[in-house]
């Protein structure tokens, strides 16, 4: 009953349902995950946000959908590209969190690379979705993303002070099973986490969510435990994930777990209808399903503040 | 939306077809291709026997793209949209146990004889 411990008032809960459609802000600080009062935050110059911009992240571009649920992802994520552009301050940094592809097909990477390029911020860091893996080789991702990790999928790098792992759960899949990390890449990680001080503030990155979401759907990755067990010696640790195409986030001890968007199209929640498939919603609610989680660096205190953003 | 709808009834009746051809075939010796069908993140029928030799066709009916792989690394298909379909030939007699890695909950076992 870990709920229980999250000092999430229900009247803060109910102030960020209220601005929902703006945004909902989530300060870590200290470890102890605090919804920030939105009216107060209010107070500030909208243009003008909590901290500094650290990066957005966009996910679930699945760009080669063309399905009822939105014959146009190109347009969607265009928008969201547009958004991220019009923010006054850019972030330093994009992190594509999966399904940058529908299909795993070169003309899918291709429009999405060149869609993508028409960011103002120029660095992108990407982990494959299991929808960029499906082709017979798996190689039309790792030729376009591999650079950065040698071609394992799975790498790390510092900005600002803040430690990022890029990890890969989409390619070890077993059957019935969740997604699979893997003890290859667990080991990699025990010893990129070595040596470096519980103070520095780590942000995890996987398409798929890194906690147990709806297991039926296979919503969860199977060794996260061991992840998070190399992390609790952390006191700020942000894990975003995408995959479900809706935002779900829960926080246990320092470790704050929030999943984004999708900038194509929205899922069911957990166990209604038969699959996690797209979701057919009336034109005019489609891009309130649709957006990206920008991430704040406020430094005193040192903490990342999320704040979601939809295209309506 | 009425052409989808129109394929999948199309596909339906080719289904019901297969399964009358199927039993035909099993005095007349004609050898139909068996297919998996699948639909709602399920292989339908969740296990398939053939005899060593056939090929087995999958067909994708949900808007979600699946693929097909043997869980000892036999084959792999790519993935594959809706309306589309994939055949692997079994050779050898076994019991090959089927998922898509997409939705890795999908399992499904071929039976060759």
């Amino acid at each position: 009953m870990s709920n229980e411990k999250l000092p999430l008032s229900r009247r803060n809960a109910l102030k960020c349902m209220a601005y929902g459609g703006a945004g909902t802000l989530f300060a870590l600080s200290g470890g102890v995950f605090t919804p920030i009062d939105l009216a107060m935050a209010r107070a500030y110059d909208e243009s003008k946000p909590l901290g500094t911009p650290l990066f957005v992240q966009i996910s679930d571009t699945h760009i080669g959908f063309n399905k009822e649920a939105n014959p146009d992802v190109g347009g969607t994520l265009g928008q969201t590209i547009d958004i991220v552009n019009g923010m006054p301050q850019q972030p330093a940094l994009i992190i594509h969190t999966g399904d940058i592809t529908h299909l795993s097909k070169p003309a899918e990477f291709d429009l999405a690379q060149q869609l993508l390029s028409r960011l103002r911020v120029t660095e992108l860091h990407t982990v494959p979705g299991e929808h960029d893996t499906t082709d017979a080789t798996v190689t039309e991702y790792f030729n376009r993303f591999g650079n950065a990790s040698d071609n394992r999928g799975y790498y790390s790098f510092d900005h600002a002070g803040v430690h990022f792992l890029a990890l890969v759960n989409v390619l070890q899949f077993k059957p019935g099973g969740l997604g699979t990390l893997g003890p290859d890449q667990l080991a990699w990680v025990a010893a990129d986490l070595k040596g470096r001080s519980p103070s520095t503030p780590i942000v995890v990155f996987a398409h798929m969510p890194l906690w147990t979401i709806y297991e039926p759907w296979g919503w969860g990755t199977g060794d996260a435990d061991q992840l998070l067990g190399l992390l609790r010696r952390f006191g700020s640790v942000t894990v975003l994930n995408g995959h479900i195409h809706q935002i779900v986030q829960k926080v246990e001890g320092n470790v704050t777990f929030h999943t984004a968007r999708s900038t194509a199209y929205p899922q069911p929640v957990a166990g209604e209808g038969p699959g996690p498939g797209p979701l057919k919603v009336a034109a005019g609610v489609l891009p309130k399903m649709l957006g990206v989680t920008s991430v704040n660096l406020v430094k005193h205190p040192r903490s990342l503040m999320l704040n979601d953003t939809a295209l309506a | 939306m009425n052409l989808k709808n129109h394929r999948t009834l199309l596909a339906l009746i080719g289904l019901a077809a297969l399964g009358c051809a199927a039993a035909a075939s099993m005095s007349a010796g004609a050898a139909e291709e068996p297919k998996v069908l699948i639909k709602d993140f399920l292989f339908t029928p969740l296990s398939l026997t053939v005899k060593a030799g056939t090929a087995v066709t999958w067909v994708n009916m949900d808007d979600e793209p699946h693929n097909v792989i043997s869980d000892t690394g036999l084959f792999r298909s790519g993935g594959f949209d809706t309306n589309e379909s994939f055949s692997h030939k079994f050779d050898k007699p076994g019991t090959y146990r089927i998922t898509c890695s997409i939705h890795p909950r999908m399992v499904a076992t071929i039976v060759v004889e």
